[in-house]
């Protein structure tokens, strides 16, 4: 058994990559080693700014030998097929062996491999690991034409046992492989030699370099933590600015400074976000203000002056910085105050997609839309029109367009200096939301409008030109977008049809996609949109349309082909389809929350499958019906029951829907499934109409025991055809009824 | 490495040590290019020489222009002229890094008590077809230079690759000298006789380009310009490589590339009057990308991107 050190030391390798590269470095040697059955007890891989490391433990001295048996041609066959076989096995003569088969006697061959030893297996499966490193993104240098993330510089390689350290010898473009290594760029002392992993981490740390990355976050946290702690404050928690910084230092030291205070007066999530972008500085706060006063840096070295230089030079960086902040900050604050809806005009000349046009007419779309779902949502439609309007303004600030990420939260600081109304500044940051599915949904009206409005318009956009999400690819956030309007109709218990609302979007964006249509084309798609305003369904609109443009001299054309046709045709199909899309989110949401995907079909047959909120309702019920005895052999029933009529149906073709007569009834239990059936549809009817479905789900259940004695008592087939039928369409009464609750055909097992 | 030089005491004296560093390691020191451009990269001592088999080494001083950038002399830290310190070796070398952070002792950075980090920051020049992996140099969290190693120029694969460090003069020497505001810099050495601070050298013109860039300009003569300097620039590209006069085979890559670099600073001009739309610009970008393309196809015709008669035969 042997221990084998790897160490590839480059120039600074970017800090987003080098968790992912000690990773792949780990499995493209392991891979390797594995394949050619070396096998180990145990493998770690490191990262630092400049050097990836791969420790393996108990490595095998050498791979196993291996033989491999092959059958020959028969001793009497041609000299040539016995010749072509000794070739093919690589064996002489002398070395087969004859044995008899049915056939007669037959040549075997043994063809042997020996093992390889542990160093040659290593050098081959390191140098294709380096020569095929998957780096997102990697260059040449000098005039080598050897690829790496930046230029490496030298290999470490070596085996090592009880005894001592041999080098794996090997040579990668010009680079060979030895057993030294370097310590910190400035606080090192220069390449030292290395006889195994516990000498190479410890003489790495004598050098300056803490090799493992946890351990260098770890420190940096603890240290940060504990200056701020001393000072009353405590650090603004960044999981994933930690992890970068830690891959920006070898030996990390943590600095805390001030941040002026004339600067202090700034949103402090552009503080922190400044301060995060440009330097990666961690945000101290003062827990009881709540306000950003200090930073933490962290350098990647001590100094005899401990750090006073470099942490008088990041103050000073800081400021410089900070000033370009408040200088947006106070322009920004100027222009909200005076005229806010210049920042809006000036979303005309910017584009949201080359085929959807400029952020202007999409704001225009949002307005409209807002104003519709407004009513639904308890807002009031004037301010819903208003934030919807100012709510993107924010993209044309100079804060915004430094840094995109505070788009939204700077929209409410400047709709507030604005002097909007509360709701509409908030609006304007919460109209966003939801972007992760952790995310909190907006409940606030104004905000739902413009939210619902702005993900709506996104999705009827890309709908409308056909750039729906395909596979992985969704460059546009669509399965994000929808997974939001639903989590904001579930959340705030919104009670409206999604079809209205894709509808007029698709068709508003239909009308700006034929920008080039004739006035009276145009001026009749809008009026179509007044007219689903009206009717709420596409199909009435357009036909009221068709039929208001008949009697009409000089009317845009209807016929097959013009355009009012071709949208009219166009947008039920699109929103049926952006529906089924939305279905389908709607199954994967449901399934995390324990509703299995026949749940939600058996719901989806039923009317108003567009109101997300009733759906989700009416799948809750069933999941939960589904849950109870009753509700599994009532399933069971039911199937029973519709089974026997679908047989029957195909058989006689006739369809048994009506009719059922209970003076027909023969048996008692006949007789007693004719008065739960009159008991229970009294009672779903009216738990339907209420939406209650858990009452209409129990009062089903009633007729689990009067179905069960049924089947177990009565022979529908009778030789009496009066009976038969009037048992069949007592089954009817039984299949309609449950299917007045849901599809319960849908319902698996 | 050597141990801390004194202070420099002015702006020029930071020049003059980075010539004299550069110049010591080897590299040809050029002077600036005699045409507006807006970075030293577009300099013939970069983007021409970059390219081909041939081994280079310039450093040079350019004065660079970025016309959005002025603010009529009165930010402390941006300018609508400004220098940068620009070298440029082909092949890079192997210890490139150390010759650099050697530069930066020169001028006085005291490595025992500075941060110097190498944080990743790729390149890419969509106007000259170009790009590159490095980083941008932190001392103490400040940016001083920008550090690439060229992968592509004009669209041509570089063979060998080129090191390329770029630093922005004014805000290394106001780091260096510890100046807050740039117009307080002193030029030359402040007990001369005559003592110059940076203000008394560029106030008056930051001013005047300022306004001459933001108001003035006239945009339907640039959009004219631009249009010549592209014309022309195809137009010499497209002569025959034999000279009919001389009888010897030029091949016009400089004078091509002097109507490249023109046409990429008016479009500058015209970026900061505001006078292009945001799709308009990506057809401009596109527009000075091919000629930066047909350029540098046509300096790796010429001796000095590598072109040889026999290869010639050979192939």
């Amino acid at each position: 058994m042997a221990d084998l050190l790897i160490e590839l030391f480059s120039e600074e390798i970017p800090a987003r990559m080098q968790g992912r590269a000690a990773a792949d470095l780990k499995k493209r040697v392991t891979d390797g080693l594995v394949e050619a059955s070396l096998t180990f007890a145990g493998a770690a891989g490191f990262s630092t700014p400049r050097r990836l490391t791969l420790a393996i433990e108990g490595l095998l001295e050498r791979s196993p030998d291996q033989s491999e048996e092959r059958k020959g041609p028969r001793v009497d066959a041609p000299e040539k097929a016995i010749e072509g076989f000794l070739r093919g096995a690589g064996v002489s003569r002398d070395d087969l062996e004859i044995r008899d088969e049915k056939k007669g006697q037959v040549y075997f061959a043994t063809i042997r491999k020996p093992g390889r030893p542990a160093a040659e297996i290593v050098a081959e499966v390191l140098e294709d690991a380096i020569r095929n490193f998957p780096w997102p993104k990697s260059m040449r240098w000098g005039a080598g034409s050897l690829k790496w993330v930046r230029p490496l510089h030298s290999i470490l390689c070596i085996l090592s046992r009880e005894d001592g350290a041999e080098v794996v010898p090997m040579d990668v473009d010009g680079i060979a492989s030895d057993n030294t290594t370097e310590g910190h760029r400035f606080m090192g002392s220069g390449r030292f030699a290395v006889n195994g992993f516990d000498d190479y981490e410890a003489k790495l740390k004598r050098d300056h370099v803490i090799l493992n990355a946890e351990e260098r976050a770890d420190a940096i946290w603890t240290e940060a933590t504990s200056q701020a702690f001393a000072s009353g404050l405590e650090v603004v928690e960044d999981k994933g600015l930690l992890t970068e910084v830690a891959g920006l230092v070898e030996w990390p030291v943590v600095l805390m400074g001030a941040i002026d205070a004339e600067f202090l007066g700034l949103p402090p999530e552009v503080l922190q976000t400044s301060m995060k972008e440009h330097q990666k500085f961690f945000s101290v706060k003062n827990p009881k203000t709540g306000r950003i006063e200090r930073f933490i840096t962290v350098a990647n070295r001590e100094t005899v002056d401990h750090g006073a230089t470099i942490l008088a030079g990041n103050q000073k960086v800081l400021s410089a910085r900070l000033s370009d902040a408040k200088f947006f900050w106070e322009n920004d604050l100027r222009v909200a105050k005076s005229n806010i809806a210049a920042w809006t005009d000036r979303l005309s000349n910017v584009t949201f997609h080359n085929q959807l046009g400029s952020q202007a007419k999409r704001i225009d779309r949002i307005v409209a839309l807002a104003r519709d779902i407004a009513p639904a949502v308890g807002a009031d439609p004037a301010l819903a029109e208003q934030a919807a309007r100012v709510a993107k303004a924010d993209l044309s600030s100079e804060m915004v367009y430094e840094f995109p990420e505070l788009q939204g939260l700077m929209g409410r600081y400047y709709a507030e200096a604005a002097g909007l109304p509360a709701e509409v500044a908030n609006a304007a940051q919460e109209h966003y939301a939801p972007l992760g599915p952790s995310d909190d949904v907006p409940s606030a009206p104004v905000s739902v409008a413009v939210a619902l409005a702005d993900k709506i318009d996104t999705l009827t956009g890309f709908w409308a030109i056909d750039e729906k999400p395909t596979g992985s690819k969704d460059p546009y956030a669509l399965r994000r977008a929808s997974l939001g309007v639903i989590r904001i109709l579930l959340s705030n218990d919104i009670r409206a049809g999604l079809d209205a609302w894709f509808d007029a979007q698709l068709l508003r964006h239909k009308i700006n996609l034929n920008g080039d249509a004739d006035a009276a084309e145009i001026e009749a798609m809008e009026e179509m949109l007044d007219e689903i305003a009206d009717h709420g369904v596409f199909g009435a609109a357009f036909h009221a349309m068709l039929d208001r443009l008949k009697g009409k001299d000089d009317a845009p054309a209807t016929d097959e082909g013009s355009l009012l046709r071709t949208v009219g045709d166009a947008v039920p199909d699109l929103s049926t389809d952006l529906l089924a899309f939305f279905h389908d989110r709607l199954k994967v949401y449901l399934r995390d929350q324990g509703l299995t995907h026949d749940v939600i079909d058996a719901c989806l047959e039923m009317p108003g499958n567009d109101d997300v909120t009733l759906l989700v309702r009416r799948a809750t019920a069933l999941g939960a019906f589904l849950e109870t005895e009753d509700g599994t052999n009532l399933v069971q029933g039911f199937k029973r029951a519709a089974n026997i009529l679908t047989q029957a149906e195909e058989k006689d073709g006739v369809e048994y829907s009506f009719g059922a007569d209970a003076k027909f009834a023969e048996t008692d239990e006949e007789k007693a499934l004719f008065a739960a059936l009159d008991a229970a549809g009294a009672k779903i009817a009216p738990a339907m109409e209420a939406e209650d479905f858990a009452a209409a789900m129990a009062s089903m259940a009633d007729l689990r025991a009067p179905i069960d004695a049924f089947f177990e008592a009565v022979q529908v087939n009778s030789d009496n055809q009066v009976v038969r039928r009037n048992r069949l369409n007592l089954l009817s009464r039984i299949r309609g009824l449950c299917l007045s609750v849901a599809d319960l055909t849908r319902i698996e097992g | 490495m050597s141990k801390t030089t004194a202070k420099p005491r002015s702006f020029q004296e930071i020049i003059l040590r980075l010539q004299a560093y550069w110049a010591d390691k080897g590299c040809a020191v050029m002077q600036p290019y005699d045409m507006e451009v807006g970075a030293g990269t577009f300099h013939p001592a970069t983007t021409l020489r970059s390219l081909g088999s041939r081994p280079w080494a310039a450093a040079y001083v350019q004065p660079s222009r970025r016309p959005t950038d002025g603010r009529y002399g009165e930010n402390p830290n941006r300018l609508q002229h400004y220098y940068q310190y620009q070298v440029l070796i082909k092949p890079s070398p192997p210890d490139l890094q150390e010759l650099y952070l050697g530069s930066l002792e020169a001028i006085g950075i005291d490595m025992d008590l500075h941060d110097i980090r190498f944080v990743e920051d790729d390149w890419e020049s969509p106007t000259l077809g170009a790009w590159g992996l490095g980083w941008e140099v932190w001392c103490d969290g400040m940016e001083v230079s920008q550090f690439t190693y060229f992968q592509q120029v004009g669209g041509h694969d570089c063979h060998p690759v080129s090191g390329e460090l770029t630093y922005g003069l004014e805000r290394l020497a106001m780091y260096v000298l510890g100046i807050d505001h740039v117009m307080d810099m002193p030029y030359n050495d402040p007990d001369a006789p005559i003592a110059l601070k940076y203000g008394d050298v560029f106030r008056q013109t930051e001013q005047e380009y300022s306004r001459w860039n933001f108001d003035v300009a006239n945009t339907d003569v640039l959009l004219k310009h631009f249009e010549d300097a592209e014309a022309e620039c195809h137009s010499i590209l497209s002569q025959a490589h034999d000279d009919p006069k001389t009888g010897k085979r030029i091949v016009m890559a400089h004078p091509a590339y002097d109507q490249c670099i023109k046409a990429s600073h008016i479009f500058n001009l015209l970026d900061a009057r505001g006078v292009i739309s945001v799709t308009e610009r990506q057809s401009y970008i596109g527009r000075v990308r091919t000629l930066a393309k047909m350029c540098a196809d046509a300096f790796v015709q010429t001796e000095a991107g590598g072109w040889t008669a026999e290869a010639k035969a050979d192939a």
